[in-house]
C-alpha cells in the first residue's frame, strides 16, 4: 500500500510500450489489438443547435482497456465522452448524428432504454459530486433506484463491495453514516467512483478525474484506473497528457470537433503519424 | 482645502447623517407602535383572554374562537396550496425551463402576486362561496388564501430549486435514474429547507390577511369554534378588525390585546421558518 | 419496472404537474371572468360613462348614483400621502443602506425593514387610528377623526421597505465601474451617488415606484379603519373620504344578496381596482427589464 511518503510508480513510456509490445499483436489504426471492440462509433456528428461540435468521428474502442481522449480544450472531448452515454441529452437542442453501437445496439435508435443504458455505462464527473447525503447513501442510490438489492443485508454487502473495489472501504469503514461532503476531496472523487460501480457497469467513462485533485490523490485515482481494468472498460477524459501516457492503453487525439489520431499510447507519443498529434504531444501548441 | 471642496464635503456629510436619520425612521416607528400596543393591550392579555369567546361585554370577550379559526383555515390553506404551488414550481423549473406556455404561465404568476388580496376575495365569493357552493365556509376562506398565497409559494420554491446545483442533477442521471426519480430524491431533498422557508413565510402573511376572507363572507362575531371544514368562521385579524370598529375604550383594549396574540403567532412562525433555516445549514454544511 | 410502465409513469408525473402549473392561468382567467361578469351586467343597469365620470356615490342610500369618481379621489389622496414619504425616504433609505451604511447598521436596519414589511395591516390601521391620528390632531388643527392624512402616512411607512430594497436592487445593478469612474474625477460620494448612479438605475427605480403605487392603491385594511366610510371627491386630506377598496369591504360587512345592484357594484369597483393595479404592474416589469437589458 502506497503511503504518503513513496513517490508515485508510474511506469514510463519505454515500459508501456513494453507491455503492450508484450501483450498484443500490432494492429491496424483503428483498433489497437484484436481483443473484442466495446463500443464502436460511427460517424459520429453532434450539433448544440445549429453549431457543430463533433464532425466525422469513428472509432472503436476495446473492451477490458483504458482509451484515453486528449486533446486541447475545446477540442470536443468532453461532448463526446458524454456521447457515449447520452448525457447530452438532458441539454436542450442538441442533435445526434451517426451511430454509436455498445454490444451490437445503436444507443441512439429509437426505443432505446436510456436508463439501462446509463446503468451499463457509467460516468465519473471532473468535479466530484456527491450527494449531500451520508457515504452509506451516495454508494447505495444508484442500487435502490434500479430496484437491485432485495435486503438490506444485500445492499450493504454490495455497498461494501463497490467501497473496496473503490479503494476507500478501510478509510470511510467506520463512518459511513456520515455526510460525504466531510470527505476531502480525493476521497469524494473515489467515492463517486465506488457509487458509480456499485451498480455493476460493463463501462466506466471518467471526465478528468484527477484534474481538481492534488498529485497524491491523483497518484490513488491512476492505481484505481489501472486496477480496474481488467474487470470493467474505461474510457478517460485528460487534458494531462502525461496521465494519458502513464494510463491508457490506446490513446485519441481530438482537434476542433474531429479525430486527429487515435493507436496505441505508446506509439501515439513516441512515433505519432500526425503532425498535429506531434505537435500537440510535444506542446507546440494547446 | 478650497471653499468648493469644503462645500462638497459638508454637503456629503449632511446627505450621509439625513440617510442615517430617515433609515433609522423605520425603526423609531416601529418601536413606537410596538410599544403603543403593548401599552394599550398587554395587560388584558390573559388565559381568559385566549379562552372565551366573543361577547358583548368587552370584559368577558376573548379571541378563542378567532384563534382556533385562524389556525384551522391556515392548516387547510397550507394543505391546498403546498401540492400545488410546489408541484407547479417543479414542473417550471425541471420539467420545461423554455418553452413559450412556461414563458406565459411566469408572467402570469408574476401578474398574480402583484393583485391587490381583495379581488382574490371577490373570486372566491364568486367562485367558491356561490359558484361552487361552499358556502361561507372554512373551505371557501382556505382555498381563496390558498390562491392569494400561490405566487408566493411557487416563486420562493423555485428560488430553492434553483439554487440546487446542476451537478446534483447530473450525478443522478449518471446512474440510470429517471428525471422524476433525481427530483424525488435528490432536488426536492437538498431544495427542502428554502422551500419550507419560503412555505412558513408565505403562510406567515395568509394569517394577517383580512381583506379577502371579509369579502368571503367569514363573519366578524362567532361565538362558536369552528368544527369542520363547512363550519362558518372568523379568524383573528377580523376579530381585531371588528373590535377596533367600536367606539368603547374596552373594545380598543381587546383590540390591542388581540394584536399582541396575533403578532406572538406570527413570531412563533417567523422563529420556526429560521430555525428550520439554520438546521439545514448545519446539515449541508457538515 | 418495464420500460413502458417506467415511462407512461414518469409521463403521467409530468401531466400532473403540468395541471398544477396551470392552475395559476385558471386562476387569472377565473378572476377577469367574475369581474367581467358582474361588471357586465352593471353596465346593464348603469351607463359606463355615468360610472367612470360621475361624481357622487350613493349606491347604498335610497337616491342612488353611480358615480365612482370620489372613491378614486379617495384612492389617490391617500396613495398620494402614502407615496410622498415612501418614496423619498424609501430611495434615500436604499442609498444610504446600499452606498454608505457600515455593516454594524446594515445588520439591524434590513431585519427590520423586513418586520415593518411584515406587520399586518389590520395592525397598520389600529395604530393610524388611535395612535397617529390623536397626535396629529394636536399639531394639525381641523384633523377629523377618520382622514387620509393619517393613513396614508402610515401606509408609507409600511410601503417604505419595497421601494428601498428594490431600489437597493437598481442601485446594485449599476455596474461598479461608473462609481469608480466618479470618484476618480474627484466627486465625493453625494456627488457620484446622486449624479451617477441613480440617474443609472432610474429605470429600476422608477418600476420599484410604480409597483408601490399599485401597492399603495390595493391596500384595504388601513383605509377601512382610519380613513373613514363617506365617498367625497376632493384634494383636502383632513377630511374622511372612501377608498375603492374601503368600499367593497363597506358592503361586504353587509348582507348583500347576490345578484342585486349593490352586489354589482363592489365587482365593478373591483374591476376598476384590478385594471389600475394590472396597468401598473406591466409599466413597472417593462421598466425593469429595461434596467435589465441597459446593464447586462
Amino acid at each position: 500500500m502506497a503511503t504518503l511518503m513513496t513517490p508515485p510508480v508510474v511506469p514510463s513510456l519505454s515500459q508501456i510500450a513494453a507491455r503492450t509490445a508484450d501483450t498484443d499483436a500490432d494492429s491496424a489504426n483503428r483498433t489497437t489489438d484484436s481483443t473484442p471492440s466495446k463500443i464502436d462509433v460511427q460517424d459520429l456528428g453532434f450539433f448544440y443547435g445549429e453549431t457543430q461540435a463533433l464532425a466525422e468521428i469513428s472509432l472503436t474502442i476495446p473492451s477490458h482497456r483504458v482509451t484515453a481522449f486528449i486533446g486541447p480544450s475545446g477540442c470536443g472531448k468532453s461532448t463526446f465522452l458524454r456521447t457515449l452515454n447520452r448525457m447530452n441529452d438532458i441539454i436542450p437542442g442538441t442533435r445526434v448524428q451517426g451511430r454509436v453501437v455498445i454490444d451490437d445496439q445503436d444507443i441512439y435508435a429509437d426505443g432505446t432504454d436510456v436508463v439501462e443504458l446509463r446503468r451499463r455505462v457509467g460516468m465519473v464527473f471532473q468535479k466530484s459530486n456527491p450527494f449531500p447525503k451520508s457515504i452509506f447513501e451516495n454508494v447505495a442510490y444508484g442500487l435502490r433506484i434500479n430496484g437491485m438489492a432485495s435486503s438490506r443485508p444485500e445492499l450493504a454487502g454490495r455497498v461494501e463491495e463497490s467501497l473496496r473495489s473503490a479503494a476507500l472501504w478501510d478509510e470511510v469503514k467506520d463512518r459511513l453514516d456520515e455526510s460525504a461532503l466531510s470527505l476531502s476531496g480525493g476521497q469524494q472523487q473515489r467515492l463517486c467512483i465506488a457509487r458509480a460501480l456499485a451498480i455493476r457497469p460493463e463501462i466506466l467513462l471518467m471526465d478528468e478525474p484527477a484534474s481538481a485533485l492534488d498529485p497524491i490523490a491523483t497518484q490513488r485515482i491512476e492505481e484505481l484506473i489501472y486496477a480496474l481494468k481488467s474487470e470493467y472498460t474505461i474510457v478517460i477524459v485528460t487534458h494531462n497528457m502525461q496521465q494519458a501516457a502513464r494510463v491508457s492503453d490506446s490513446t485519441a487525439v481530438f482537434w476542433l470537433g474531429r479525430l486527429v489520431e487515435y493507436d496505441r499510447t505508446d506509439k501515439i507519443f513516441t512515433a505519432p503519424s500526425e503532425r498535429l498529434t506531434e505537435d500537440y504531444v510535444t506542446g507546440r501548441f494547446g | 482645502m478650497t471653499l468648493r471642496r469644503r462645500f462638497n464635503q459638508s454637503v456629503d456629510w449632511a446627505f450621509q447623517a439625513l440617510g442615517l436619520v430617515v433609515t433609522v425612521l423605520g425603526l423609531v416607528v416601529l418601536v413606537t407602535l410596538l410599544v403603543d400596543i403593548a401599552r394599550d393591550g398587554l395587560s388584558r392579555v390573559s388565559w381568559q383572554f385566549v379562552t372565551s369567546f366573543p361577547s358583548r361585554r368587552p370584559e368577558d370577550a376573548g379571541v378563542y374562537a378567532a384563534l382556533v379559526g385562524s389556525v384551522f383555515v391556515i392548516g387547510l390553506t397550507a394543505l391546498i396550496a403546498i401540492p400545488l404551488g410546489v408541484g407547479s414550481a417543479i414542473y417550471l423549473e425541471e420539467y420545461s425551463r423554455r418553452s413559450r406556455w412556461s414563458r406565459l404561465i411566469e408572467l402570469n404568476i408574476a401578474n398574480l402576486a402583484g393583485v391587490p388580496s381583495i379581488i382574490y376575495g371577490l373570486l372566491g365569493l364568486a367562485l367558491f362561496v356561490r359558484a361552487l357552493g361552499f358556502g361561507r365556509s372554512v373551505l371557501a376562506g382556505a382555498s381563496t388564501l390558498a390562491l392569494l398565497v400561490l405566487p408566493v409559494v411557487i416563486l420562493s420554491t423555485r428560488e430553492a430549486l434553483r439554487a440546487v446545483p446542476p451537478s446534483l442533477r447530473e450525478g443522478s442521471y449518471a446512474l440510470g435514474a429517471t428525471r422524476w426519480q433525481t427530483i424525488w430524491y435528490q432536488v426536492l431533498p437538498a431544495a427542502l429547507p428554502g422551500t419550507v422557508t419560503g412555505l412558513i413565510l408565505a403562510l406567515s402573511r395568509a394569517i394577517g390577511e383580512t381583506a379577502p376572507l371579509i369579502a368571503i363572507g367569514a363573519l366578524t362575531y362567532v361565538p362558536f369554534a369552528p368544527d369542520g371544514i363547512w363550519s362558518p368562521f372568523t379568524v383573528l385579524p377580523i376579530q381585531i378588525f371588528n373590535w377596533v370598529s367600536r367606539p368603547q375604550a374596552e373594545f380598543l383594549r381587546n383590540a390591542a390585546a388581540g394584536i399582541i396574540v396575533l403578532l406572538g403567532l406570527l413570531l412563533a412562525m417567523n422563529g420556526a421558518a429560521t430555525f428550520i433555516r439554520d438546521r439545514a445549514q448545519i446539515k449541508t454544511d457538515r | 419496472m418495464s420500460v413502458s410502465s417506467r415511462g407512461r409513469l414518469e409521463r403521467a408525473i409530468e401531466h400532473l404537474l403540468f395541471a398544477c402549473a396551470s392552475v395559476s392561468i385558471l386562476v387569472t382567467i377565473g378572476i377577469l371572468s367574475v369581474l367581467v361578469f358582474e361588471t357586465v351586467q352593471f353596465f346593464r343597469t348603469v351607463s359606463p360613462i355615468e360610472f367612470l365620470f360621475g361624481t357622487t356615490w350613493t349606491p347604498l342610500f335610497f337616491d342612488k348614483q353611480f358615480g365612482v369618481l370620489p372613491l378614486v379621489a379617495g384612492t389617490v389622496l391617500v396613495s398620494s400621502v402614502a407615496m410622498a414619504v415612501a418614496l423619498p425616504a424609501g430611495l434615500l433609505t436604499a442609498i444610504y443602506l446600499s452606498e454608505y451604511a457600515p455593516t454594524s447598521v446594515r445588520r439591524v436596519v434590513k431585519p427590520v425593514l423586513e418586520v415593518l414589511a411584515g406587520v399586518p395591516t389590520v395592525v397598520y390601521g389600529y395604530f393610524a387610528l388611535l395612535f397617529v391620528t390623536p397626535l396629529l390632531q394636536q399639531l394639525v388643527p381641523g384633523l377629523a377623526g377618520f382622514n387620509a392624512l393619517s393613513p396614508g402616512l402610515v401606509m408609507g411607512i409600511m410601503i417604505l421597505p419595497m421601494v428601498s430594497s428594490l431600489s437597493e436592487d437598481a442601485l446594485h445593478s449599476v455596474p461598479s465601474g461608473l462609481r469608480e469612474a466618479a470618484y476618480a474625477l474627484g466627486a465625493t460620494r453625494a456627488q457620484a451617488t446622486v449624479r451617477v448612479v441613480v440617474p443609472a438605475a432610474f429605470s429600476g427605480i422608477s418600476a420599484a415606484a410604480i409597483l408601490a403605487v399599485s401597492r399603495a392603491i390595493g391596500e384595504t385594511m388601513i383605509v377601512t379603519i382610519a380613513a373613514g366610510q363617506q365617498p367625497r371627491l376632493t384634494g383636502n386630506p383632513l377630511v374622511p373620504i372612501e377608498t375603492m377598496t374601503a368600499y367593497i369591504v363597506q358592503v361586504s360587512l353587509g348582507d348583500t344578496p347576490a345578484g342585486t345592484i349593490e352586489y354589482q357594484t363592489i365587482f365593478a369597483v373591483g374591476m376598476l381596482l384590478f385594471v389600475s393595479t394590472f396597468a401598473l404592474n406591466m409599466v413597472s416589469q417593462w421598466l425593469r427589464e429595461r434596467l435589465r437589458e441597459e446593464y447586462s
